[in-house]
């Protein structure tokens, strides 16, 4: 690459940066950038790294609680969990270079989030991977659904962090712009966090891990931009992961925080050098000098501003203790890893980047890192939504054969088994999967105690198109539900908000609604915000994606013994359903699949009642006679209870049950009313729950007893008859049948 | 007795062995770093799992070339007992102390999950407490596991009794749909002539424990443990 000497308005307008911007910038430096400058300057204000259009939106979300030890702000949010441990996790997003290279844009997104775990002196043990394609007949989408699984397996798997769990929903929304989100957490001990921060004048900053290259320069500026015909072009720009070199990272860091020679440590992901060094000296009230000469490289003739702007994988830039040196080389060396010497800390401010004795940039960390634009972009309510809730269903014609209509929900993407793609993933690593994916959440024992984590991500870009605000706050109250399902108290959640172009009125109110909302439930479910990540710009040709925020939720259990699944477990026991179902199909998985209908207005929601449900669910578990907990999700009451009969293993058990309610048969049968579980109980244990119930004024109704192979329901003018053999068929080659 | 554990760069089964070890079973152990040339004052060494050296070529093919590999040949060669699995199964192949190779799983995917072995030898110092042909339930998780070797070797594994688990049902049928790989014969592991090393895809350490849904693999280590064979 040759460096222009000249800015000219096309080059400032190439970097994304706007002619407000610039003046900005001039502002700021109190000249003209060069090249270099300009480069820094567009990766740390786009949208990726600046958060410039959303952050006014999330000041608004709740980030304290008295287990918080570390809310948003740093690589990874921190939660304490007693015993003198504390849980580390994020959620992030790697949908644009997924889209241009489905396995290394995958694989990389696993390598990045992984890498803001151990960085904050966590171990990872766990990986969710929530998943948004089109429609899988599709050739593309089953290219990308392949390309992205191998991608996470394949980086996952070797790099040695198991991946417990996840979502797959497919919708034509996200055809021309998949969703691939990551979410990562790490356990460590209480007093052994490390910050992002670059203290103590003097001090040596260090690279450490893989040789730099050229690729995934502007990663994030392209993160910042919609696609086009052209996008697959940019392909260079997705950066190539290397597990085995991550694994090293991973255990040399892990190891040198064993030690007192750590300060502040960053890894390089966004924006890579760019970013963590600035950032660390914004963090830490102080400058850094770097000399991109001592910056070990992959290729040559590199020039300064390429260096700043790479994402080449696997790096990590560290400030250590003066005196130290050697130590940390030593360790690195023993894993095999480069680690130099590039700069030092600073008492100016300033990040100052040498090439040799050549001063190459000289800027305000913190105005990088801090001062960035901020944006209070137009809103306005879509106009689509008249439309949309002003669909009359009541007018919909009834199937004549309910009992074909559970089993083509059954077998249907959204709600088919997943087995064909975690069963990919190793999700079994580290001996801690009590509860392994394909439940409602994922189970963790924490080893050296009693204790247990359920991990679970939920989003519904359905129902946030069709009320964000209400989109907002389901997607909280489901991933608490599942939590809750899986015998463990919610803590704290991470998001990950994928929307459309902010630029765009329509999206920015989509945006505010949907984080109203959250904000509102986890308030209300005492579940902080940890952190997470904004991904703008999901839009192909000027079409945006159904606005998807996706839920990351840590819950904990006190004891492991409490670890609990949503499958029947004993001929005899009692099935109730907590909570109330209400004549509600808008937006509901059976309204497009049957009826080929995304209208209408998502469940509605009554937060007290979520909490209320959740409490008598969680106090019957814990109590000791719940055999298993479903949560009412996807498909409705009839496809929680058929989901209810099968196990993984071949111990199936059907039932004999009774619907209560008074309305059509598809909305009692297939209807998404929130707020509700299936749990079943040994005989003994009825009273208790109801009575529990009533105390928290929860509705509760047996509809039946568990046994036999077939699934009987019976309900106002219905009464359907399914084998749970038939069921199991559906349900378990539903994915496979449509991707073979 | 005391248990070596190796670590390669790129292993991560380690920590699980040494969990069962150091919490579960309750035995000493350590760790055995891949550049060390001894193995002096252990009784039993472990090649567990994981992608050592990145396994970007065969896999176990750069890993035998570790200098702790030397040790660990001289120690299996003088009838020390040693057990591979996962990975730890593809590096003694390399390293010539099994005979045969693990190729890419014929479904072309990695898989992670719960199979059924069947023990068909009870004739080695891992097996010897396990009664014949007791069915274990045992997770694998691998891209590479499937077992393959020549016509002529496998014969000689068959008449020298060591072929040690095939992958079958629950009740101990060797069918084609129990074997989660395409191995040959449903080979899930497979010991020496000498029967002191013992190789398999699946993962012991990982079914120790009631809580994680199976203890049958504990019984590799409880067969040692009982009293290891003379050496």
């Amino acid at each position: 690459m040759r460096e222009p000497t000249v800015i000219t308005p096309e080059l400032i307008a190439q970097h994304g940066i706007t002619p407000e911007e610039y003046q900005q910038i001039q502002a700021i430096l109190g000249r003209d950038p060069n090249f270099t400058e300009l480069g820094i300057f567009s990766v740390m204000w786009s949208e990726h790294c600046s958060y410039k259009s959303s952050r006014v939106y999330l000041a608004q979300l709740p980030t304290r609680g008295d287990c918080i030890l570390q809310g948003p702000g740093e690589n990874a949010g921190v939660v304490d969990i007693g015993d003198g441990l504390a849980i580390v996790f994020k959620m992030e997003s790697h949908n644009h270079p997924s889209f241009i290279e489905p396995f290394q844009g995958a694989a990389t997104g696993v390598g990045g989030i992984i890498r803001d775990i151990f960085t904050m002196g966590a171990r990872p043990i766990a990986l969710l991977d929530p998943l948004r394609f089109g429609p899988l007949t599709k050739g593309k989408s089953r290219y990308l659904l392949g390309g992205v699984v191998g991608g996470i397996a394949a980086y996952g798997n070797a790099v040695g962090v198991p991946t417990v769990g996840g979502e797959l929903c497919v919708s034509e929304t996200y055809a021309g712009n998949p969703l691939v989100n990551v979410f990562c957490l790490g356990i460590a001990p209480k007093d052994r966090i490390f910050l992002a921060r670059a203290s103590g004048e003097g001090n040596p900053v260090m690279f450490v891990g893989a040789k730099t290259g050229r690729d995934g320069i502007h990663g994030a500026t392209m993160a910042s931009e919609t696609f086009d015909e052209g996008s697959e072009e940019r392909r260079p720009t997705v950066q190539v992961g290397d597990p085995f070199k991550e694994k090293l990272l991973i255990e040399a860091c892990l190891e040198l925080m064993g030690t007192d020679a750590l300060v502040g440590i960053q890894d390089m992901g966004a924006a890579g050098l760019t970013c963590s060094s600035c950032e660390m000296a914004s963090r830490g009230g102080t400058g850094i000098e770097i000399d991109l000469a001592r910056v070990p490289r992959r290729e040559t003739g590199m020039i300064p501003y390429e260096v700043m702007l790479s994402e080449s994988q696997e790096r990590m830039l560290l400030v250590v203790r003066r005196g130290t040196e050697r130590l940390v080389m030593d360790i690195f060396h023993k894993w095999d890893l480069d680690a130099v010497i590039v700069g030092r800390v600073t008492g100016d401010g300033l990040l100052r980047v040498k090439d040799g004795e050549r001063v190459v940039a000289e800027i305000p960390a913190v105005a990088l890192a801090e001062e960035g634009p901020v944006y209070h972009r137009p809103v306005r309510r879509p106009a689509y939504l008249t439309e949309t809730e002003q669909a009359e269903l009541s007018g919909l014609s009834l199937p004549e054969k309910l009992d074909q209509v559970l089993l083509d929900l059954l077998g249907s993407p959204n709600i088919a088994s997943k087995q064909p793609v975690w069963q990919q993933y190793d999700h079994m690593l580290f001996c801690n999967t009590v509860v392994e994916p394909g439940s409602d959440a994922a189970v963790l024992r924490v080893q050296g105690t009693r204790k247990g984590l359920a991990l679970a991500a939920d989003g519904n870009g359905r129902y946030t198109y069709l009320d964000p605000y209400e989109g907002g706050k389901l997607a909280v109250a489901e991933a608490a539900r599942n939590v809750v399902c899986a015998g463990a108290r919610p803590l704290a959640i991470t998001n990950c908000l994928n929307f459309g172009n902010p630029e765009r009125p329509e999206i920015m109110w989509q945006f505010a609604e949907a984080v109203r909302g959250m904000g509102d439930a986890c308030r209300a479910l005492q579940t902080p915000v940890t952190g997470g990540n904004v991904s703008f710009y999901n839009e192909t040709l000027g079409t945006a994606i159904f606005p998807t925020p996706i839920v990351g939720m840590v819950g904990l259990l006190d004891d492991i013994a409490h670890a609990t699944t949503p499958w029947f477990k004993a001929e005899g026991d009692v099935v109730f359903l907590l909570g109330e179902t209400r004549e509600e199909l808008g937006g509901s998985e059976y309204l497009k699949v049957v009826h080929g209908l995304e209208v209408g207005r998502p469940p509605a929601l009554d937060l007290a009642r979520e909490r209320a449900v959740q409490q008598v669910c969680l106090e019957a578990i814990r109590a000791g006679g719940v055999s298993s907990a479903h949560d009412c999700a996807d498909g409705g009451l009839a496809v929680a209870l058929a989901e209810c009969c099968m196990t993984t293993a071949k111990a199936w058990l059907g039932a004999t049950l009774t619907l209560p309610g008074e309305m059509r048969p598809d909305a009692l049968l297939f209807g998404e009313s929130a707020s509700r579980i299936v749990v079943s109980v040994r005989p003994d244990w009825g009273e208790s729950v109801r009575a529990m119930a009533r105390r928290h004024g929860v509705p509760c109704v047996e509809l039946g007893m568990v046994g036999g192979d077939h699934l009987m329901l019976r309900g106002q003018g219905l009464s359907l008859r399914l084998s749970v053999e038939a069921i199991h068929w559906a349900w378990s080659t539903g994915l496979s049948r449509v991707l073979i | 007795m005391k248990w070596g554990v190796l670590i390669f760069p790129g292993t991560w089964s380690h920590q699980d062995f040494a969990h069962v070890f150091q919490d579960v079973l309750e035995v000493e152990w350590g760790y055995l770093w891949h550049k060390e040339t001894s193995v002096a004052g252990y009784d039993c060494l472990i090649l567990p799992g994981g992608f050592a050296h990145g396994d970007y070529l065969r896999c176990g093919a750069i890993a035998r070339f570790s200098p702790i590999m030397d040790a660990v040949v001289r120690f299996a060669r003088e009838g020390g007992p040693v057990m591979g699995s996962c990975n730890g199964f593809q590096i003694l192949c390399e390293a010539g102390l099994l005979p045969g190779a693990l190729l890419r799983n014929d479904s072309l995917q990695y898989r992670c999950r719960w199979v059924h072995i069947r023990t068909e030898r009870c004739d080695t110092p891992f097996t010897r407490t396990v009664p014949p042909g007791q069915v274990l339930k045992i997770p694998i998780s691998h891209g590479e596991g499937r077992y393959y070797a020549s016509p002529e070797t496998l014969a000689g594994l068959r008449s020298n009794g060591q072929i040690v688990f095939r992958y079958g049902t629950p009740d101990g049928q060797i069918t084609d749909e129990a074997n989660p790989n395409g191995s040959l014969e449903n080979i899930a592991g497979i010991c020496n002539e000498g029967r002191n090393v013992l190789g398999l895809m699946p993962h012991p350490e990982r079914a120790s424990e009631t809580l994680l849904g199976s203890e049958d693999g504990r019984l590799l280590f409880e067969g040692l443990l009982a009293g290891a064979l003379p050496r």
